[in-house]
């Protein structure tokens, strides 16, 4: 048998034939991008991958794409993905949601899906808002968001989607930004590689109904110094010159900004970000704007042995051989027969 | 088996007999009904057993809401029900004789458990004096045994503790009773030595309980009411049997259609909930047969786990009674729109929200035909015994499979927990039905249809050259692409409802149950009424009426004929445990006169009242 080898996919044929109906300008159009060129790099198949998305702009994603794909209902896709992923643990499974669709309608399967760990990729589009029912806030909208539902100001408290994924046990959370192309890419390669749920976070703008949400931290000017790139092994340093840092408060079990060359401070000084460190991501993920820069990157990466679906299928094996003959199935235990 | 010794008076034949077991829901009741049960269809009687348990698992001892029950009918004509009055009440408290004594027939035997009877059991059930004092069981043969005493003698050579000791209590209560229908213990026996093998005392001290109840009802003067009974074989079609509840037989259903489908595998998503968590725990069991089970987070996951392993190839299966059904209903309609195969069990219970859980009812028909949002048509079946839940559930998965559609099989908390002797089909003889998915990349979109059931295509992930789309959103009937298009969605609104109305040409034509094809009163049911029915309409025969019984096992779309079959007929009488809904549909349809017989107690039906039911509608003779 010879083989014939695949001829490597390009990010545009990763494209669907559809035309893409998102608002000119929104973040979406840069991730679907991302998305193309990272599966064209990974060199996937298009017959293997499916992306699984729920309810809301974010969940359109999958009919732009030249893969199997599945629109389902609102807050569902985990659930959906998950029985995808349990049906054919061969298949690539990403599930593509939004704020509303992942934390609030569908925050229990959320939960679920991060704690059973199955082997695929969720992907969470926030853009701290409602954009398909035309901008209510949202489970990620700051408090005091005013929006038609909120004309004095929202009441809740906001919930953050990186602490929420590594309380409901994750074992991968990153974040990056919609137009940070090679950092979103280098991320979503990441997420593939990673043998278990990956959790991604993606601070998406939307241009009609939350336009500049993120510049705190995103916009051109202020970027390098709100913006903290976590690299496993290096130091968290940042700012335009790398010259700022964060390492722990003396005596206490807390961050704070520190200049290298400052009061004394040196390299090492600074914390080296250890993404096995599953407290280090607690801390990560809560910086806040503009006290603290944003951690962006893969925040926590520290694998289980095996995903769930692994131990499903282990624990079919471990029932015994496979059997089919239902008459002896039927028969089983205690019968009787009556004499013609 | 059943024999006497040579020096034993005649035992008195009986044709048929119905005994309930009651006591604490920790005296184990359930175990010695379902012990009784094994040994009677070993004895050759036809049967039907109901278990009638609290919600609480364990409510506080002693108390009225702490009984549970296990009635068992058996005979020797055929037996389709757990029977409608008590013939023998087995009390092991006072609470559960105070609960069970009014279903006792006038001139029934209590054996009740005078041991049980202290000043604090009494006071616990709410009897202000012993109705062992008073003329409360006046109306009643009363066999007052001290079998705590009894029980504790018997066990005693096994070291056990008091606490221990007695709860054996039910081994001897059984002991008792196989003595006096003359049933053989040694079914039971290797049982017990079975399922206490790591704890042998345990073991010895139940067998010692059985065998002493069993030697009392032998030696002991009970009277000249005592002899003990004879109730003979009942004449059953040869063949191998067993006994089988209906979750039981739901399962082994589901793993004998994935097996006719040819499928390689079958996802079971369910979130536990009375009474169908049962058959989240039989396909557990089943994972060589291909079953993979998964406890989803909610109901909505486990419909949703079970709509995305249909779409990636296995046959999803969700299960659940009917307020996981209503959570569920939202992503039933996704299955409906993406035209995925998937099998829905309903195990129905009683009442709105909450209601009772434990307690049967078959008020979830309305729910499962219509109960979605907008135009959502699928196939509805229901089982009507134990054993036909094996059939049906067969024939749900071929129809899922087949139509590329959502089905919902009803069950009801009485199919899923009763039990009656199965003769087991060889499955050989079942038609297969298999399921071929798309492969060819040629000509293919993901809603071409099969010009004849209508069904799409089933294009499974991993399929090269067929990568598509699919989603809740409308989409086009050519291309399977989205489309607001207003034609477009009439027509395929209309598919949806011509797909699963030609359902109807590939299901057998009505028949008629019981009776003749026409005459005076139809007596209509659907599900577990069947049991009551059939012989409510069997004793109107014998006395000579027009009566008939028909009973509907699809429910959506209905048989060709059945209305037509309705209409000759007289009366319509549909007995159904709800308000009247299959009824409601009938007239709907059919346009004809039905009348409903409604219960809604949380009891099955009892077959006098549908009998009296029907001749209220016969003509004075």
């Amino acid at each position: 048998m010879t083989v014939v080898p695949t001829p490597q996919l390009t990010a545009k044929d990763f494209a669907s034939d559809q035309e893409v109906r998102w608002c000119p300008g929104c973040g979406d159009y840069a991730i679907l991008k991302a998305v193309h060129k990272t599966l064209a790099d990974l060199g996937v198949s298009r017959e293997n991958t499916v992306f699984v998305s729920g309810i809301g702009c974010s969940s359109r994603f999958p009919y732009y794409m030249s893969t199997f794909g599945f629109h389902t209902i609102h807050g569902r896709a985990p659930a959906i993905a998950s029985g995808v992923k349990l049906a054919n643990p061969g298949l690539d499974v990403w599930v593509i949601s939004g704020d509303g669709d992942a934390l609030s309608i569908g925050g229990n399967h959320t939960l679920h899906l991060l704690r059973r760990n199955l082997n695929m990729n969720l992907i969470v589009f926030n853009n701290e808002i409602y954009g398909l029912t035309k901008g209510q806030y949202s489970p990620t909208s700051r408090k005091g968001t005013k929006s038609p539902s909120t004309p004095q100001g929202s009441l809740d408290t906001p919930i953050s989607a990186a602490l929420f994924a590594l309380g409901a046990g994750a074992h991968f959370v990153a974040r990056s930004i919609d137009t940070a192309q090679p950092h979103l890419v280098q991320v979503l390669k990441r997420a593939h590689a990673h043998h278990g749920t990956s959790f991604v976070e993606v601070f998406q703008n939307c241009v009609v109904f939350n336009d500049g949400v993120f510049d705190e931290f995103t916009a051109k000017d202020v970027a390098a110094d709100r913006q903290l790139h976590c690299e496993h092994g290096l130091p968290l340093l940042f700012g335009k010159d790398r010259q700022q840092g964060l390492r722990l408060k003396p005596g206490k079990l807390e961050l704070e900004v520190v200049t290298l060359g400052k009061d004394g401070v040196t390299l090492d000084d600074i914390l080296v970000h250890d993404e096995k460190n599953r407290l280090m991501a607690n801390m990560l993920a809560a910086l806040e704007a503009p006290e603290f820069p944003v951690a962006l990157g893969v925040l926590y990466c520290n694998p289980a042995p095996t995903s769930y679906e692994d131990d499903v299928y282990a624990q079919v094996a471990a029932a015994g051989a496979p059997k089919s003959d239902i008459n002896v199935l039927l028969r089983q235990g205690r019968t009787w027969t009556v004499q013609g | 088996m059943g024999l006497q010794t040579p020096s034993a008076p005649a035992r008195e034949t009986r044709d048929s007999v119905v005994i309930r077991f009651a006591g604490d829901s920790g005296d184990g009741m359930q175990v010695t009904g379902s012990q009784f049960t094994v040994e009677t269809a070993l004895a050759g009687n036809d049967l039907s057993t109901f278990p009638d348990f609290p919600a609480e698992i364990r409510a506080p001892a002693g108390t009225t809401f702490g009984v549970s029950a296990f009635q068992i009918r058996f005979g020797s004509q055929e037996v389709l029900t757990p029977g409608d009055d008590v013939d023998v009440l087995v009390a092991m408290n006072p609470a559960a004789l105070k609960v069970n004594v009014k279903d006792l027939r006038a001139g029934g035997l209590v054996v009740l458990d005078t041991g049980a009877f202290s000043e604090r059991n009494l006071v616990k059930a709410g009897y202000v004096r012993s109705p062992l004092d008073d003329d409360t069981l006046a109306p009643y043969t009363v066999l007052k045994l001290d079998i705590t005493k009894q029980t504790l003698e018997a066990v005693k050579p096994h070291g056990l503790g008091q606490k221990d000791g007695l709860r054996s209590r039910n081994m001897w209560a059984l002991g008792l009773m196989l003595w006096m229908y003359g049933r053989d213990k040694q079914a039971t026996i290797d049982g017990l030595a079975k399922k206490f093998a790591k704890r042998p005392e345990i073991a010895a001290a139940n067998i010692s309980a059985l065998n002493a109840g069993h030697a009392f009802g032998e030696t002991a003067e009970l009277g000249h009411d005592f002899t003990g009974y004879a109730v003979p074989r009942a004449a059953v079609p040869p063949g191998v049997y067993r006994t089988v509840n209906g979750a039981d037989a739901l399962a082994l259903g589901l793993v004998a259609g994935l097996k006719k489908s040819g499928l390689e595998r079958l996802f079971f998503s369910g979130y536990p909930i009375t009474p169908a968590s049962s058959l989240l725990h039989d396909m557990a069991n089943l994972k060589p047969y291909g079953v993979v089970t998964f406890q989803a987070e909610d109901e909505i996951a486990a419909v949703c786990a079970a709509i995305g392993a249909s779409y990636a190839g296995a046959l999803g299966v969700t299960s659940s009674s009917g307020p996981g059904l209503a959570l569920k209903t939202e992503a039933i309609g996704l299955a409906i729109a993406t035209e995925l195969p998937l099998v829905i069990v309903n195990s129905q219970r009683a009442g709105p929200s909450t209601g009772m859980p434990t307690k049967t009812e078959q008020s979830d028909l309305f729910q499962a035909v219509y109960g979605r949002n907008a135009d959502a048509p699928l196939p509805v079946l229901a089982s009507s015994t134990p054993a036909d839940c094996f059939e049906v559930a067969i024939e749900a998965v071929r129809l899922a499979t087949k139509y590329m559609t959502p089905v919902i099989l009803l069950t009801d908390g009485f199919l899923a927990n009763a039990a009656e002797p199965w003769r087991l089909p060889n499955v050989d003889d079942i038609a297969a039905f298999p399921v071929a998915k798309r492969t060819d990349p040629e000509g293919f979109h993901p809603f071409l249809r099969d010009p004849e059931t209508l069904a799409r295509v089933w294009a499974v992930p991993g399929t090269k050259g067929l990568e598509h789309r699919i989603g809740g959103i409308e989409r086009s009937y050519d291309s399977g692409h989205i489309s607001y298009d207003p034609a477009n969605h009439q027509k395929m609104t209309d598919t949806r409802f011509a797909k699963v109305a030609r359902i109807a040409d590939d299901i057998p034509l009505q028949r008629v149950a019981l009776g003749k094809d026409s005459g005076a009163v139809a007596v209509v049911g659907w599900g577990s009424t069947f049991g009551p029915i059939h012989e409510a309409v069997k004793e109107l025969l014998a006395e000579g009426q027009a009566v008939a019984q028909i009973h509907v096992r699809y429910l959506n779309p209905f048989p060709k004929n059945l209305g037509e079959l309705l209409g000759r007929f007289d009366h319509v009488l549909v007995p159904e445990m709800n308000a009247g809904q299959l009824v409601a549909m009938l007239r709907s349809t059919f346009l004809v006169p039905a009348e409903s017989l409604s219960k809604v107690t949380g009891k099955p039906f009892k077959s006098a009242e549908v009998a009296d039911a029907t001749r209220a509608r016969l003509e004075p003779r």
